[in-house]
């Protein structure tokens, strides 16, 4: 048995859920697919004495699309929202980013309020919800309160939620119609981590100006990177090799990577310019392609 | 409120069929679970962290790792192990089409690429060479190679899909592509 002992509680609604996570105290844990988590009891890097499985509350797993909005319950399991049409149409950079998310397998069990519960720099998610200025609820015996994304990642796996507060839902603003949007990453091998992903999302108006552009870097500091200065340099402009090769070096400086056994800070910065040169390339590739069709 | 106990708790859930019921520790891993409490050996153990496949299952049709996954969350559903594919002396044609091409050496890494194949031919019936590997990219062998896996698989498809005898070469070339 690897895990230490531990408690389990499975939730019966959410007042439960904040009822049982106040009372277990700071040694206790949320648990959604257990997909990071399990694996981290099994290590011992995490100890928790109790868990507090949210696995059986369906109140948290919904798709609605609230027309400027799109509302998904933090349960709701990550295939599902990959594959749901409804997510497709109103944020198509999610379903791009989540197909880059371990493997089916992974995403079957996997919630999106955990992916970003888990706050890892190098996942998709956080960086999806950063690049498209999302929302995220919590609550807690307080009350609910609602975060930008931007304030939400706090540090490396650390986000702004009080231990006794629960991730309830995201809420996405819908991409405009005609958006495109592209994922480039590199990980070793398929399904792993990405050492360096960049995920962009762009409107380009009939003259083929970038009327918007979204930029976010994983993988390359503590937390996602919105890259604004390069977003800035494009905004207004018409897309040039030049003027991308420009933005691509301004998303590499906004980065803070770290060095470790899988790459060197230099080596995550190098990458993070090709891969924004890359996405942006194609942001501007596939427009002229939906223009001709 | 129910009182959390740290002693164990009942969890109840069909395994290939079968109404189990048991008393378990909540730290047990639905792996250890259906191995130790339910003799499904079938369900094979190796990186014990998500990376490798080998303790894939379905869990209510769907791909899930069982190391990943406590017993108790597992609770009221329907978990599948590769005991459950043969129907009692016949193998499923997806076994069969691993012994044929030699989709397997040690055998460690089979159950979990079968449920993980289960589930791929479900949603796409007739995928690609390159669909059949990205689809098996969750799971690791160290012996095959993977050739004679992709063969095994593209063979299978062609059965249940009804349209092929299963006369594939192993030439670990695709003649529809
Ligand atoms: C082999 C493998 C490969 C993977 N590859 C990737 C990858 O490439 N990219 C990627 O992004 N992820 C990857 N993951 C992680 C996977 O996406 C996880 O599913 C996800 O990070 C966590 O979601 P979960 O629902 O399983 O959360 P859990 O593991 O249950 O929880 C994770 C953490 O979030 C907290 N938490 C969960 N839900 C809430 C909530 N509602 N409110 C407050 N706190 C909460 C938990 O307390 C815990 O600390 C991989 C995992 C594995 C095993
Ligand atoms: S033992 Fe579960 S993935 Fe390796
Ligand atoms: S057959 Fe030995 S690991 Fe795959």
């Amino acid at each position: 048995m690897k895990p230490a002992p531990l408690d389990h509680v499975r939730a019966t609604g959410l007042d439960h859920a904040i009822e049982t996570l106040v009372a277990a105290g700071e040694d206790a844990k949320i648990l959604a697919g257990g997909q990071s988590l399990v694996p981290l009891l099994a290590m011992r890097l995490a100890q928790p004495t109790t868990l507090v499985d949210l696995g059986g509350l369906r109140e948290l797993d919904y798709i609605r699309d609230d027309g400027d909005t799109l509302e998904i319950g933090a349960m709701t399991r990550s295939r599902t929202v990959e594959t749901s049409p409804v997510v497709a149409g109103a944020v198509p950079l999610l379903p791009a980013a989540l197909r880059y998310v371990g493997h089916v397998t992974i995403r079957n069990r996997g919630t999106i309020g955990g992916s970003a519960a888990h706050a890892d720099p190098a996942a998709e998610v956080p960086s999806v919800l950063r690049a498209l200025d999302a929302e995220l609820i919590a609550s807690g015996p307080r009350g609910p309160r609602t975060i930008a994304a931007r304030d939400f990642f706090d540090s490396f796996l650390l986000t702004t939620l009080e231990p006794d507060e629960i991730l309830t839902a995201i809420r996405i603003p819908r991409q405009p119609s005609g958006s495109v949007v592209a994922v480039e990453e590199f990980a070793r091998r398929h399904g792993d981590f990405a050492l360096v992903a960049v995920l962009g999302a762009a409107h380009i108006d009939s003259s083929g100006r970038i009327a918007e552009v979204r930029i976010s870097i994983a993988g390359a500091a503590p937390t996602p990177v919105r890259a604004d200065a390069a977003e800035r340099l494009l905004v207004g402009r018409t897309p040039t090799p030049e003027l991308v090769r420009a933005a691509a070096a301004a998303a590499s400086d906004a980065t803070d990577p770290g060095s470790d056994i899988h790459a060197p800070a230099d080596y995550r910065r190098t990458l993070a310019t090709v891969l924004t040169r890359r996405c942006l390339t194609r942001l501007v590739a596939d427009t002229e392609r939906t223009e001709a069709a | 409120m129910s009182t959390p106990t740290r002693t164990g708790r009942n969890v109840s859930m069909t395994v290939n069929g079968e109404a189990v019921d048991r008393h378990v520790d909540p730290r047990r891993t639905l792996s250890d679970f259906l191995r130790k409490d339910c003799g499904a050996t079938g369900v094979h153990v190796g990186c014990e962290h998500g990376v490798c496949g080998a303790c894939t299952v379905l869990l209510d049709g769907r791909t899930a790792r069982s190391c990943c996954t406590l017993a108790v969350q597992a609770e009221g559903s329907e978990i599948t192990t590769v005991e459950g594919l043969a129907d009692g002396g016949e193998l499923h044609p997806l076994q069969e089409a691993f012994w044929k091409h030699h989709g397997l050496q040690c055998g460690f890494c089979t159950p979990g690429i079968l449920l993980t194949v289960t589930e791929l031919l479900a949603g796409n019936p007739d995928p690609t060479d390159d669909e059949i590997r990205e689809g098996i990219s969750g799971n690791i062998c160290r012996c095959t190679g993977y050739q004679f896996i992709v063969d095994a698989v593209r063979d299978a498809a062609e059965i249940l899909r009804g349209t092929g005898t299963g006369t594939g070469t192993g030439t670990g070339t695709d003649p529809t592509r």
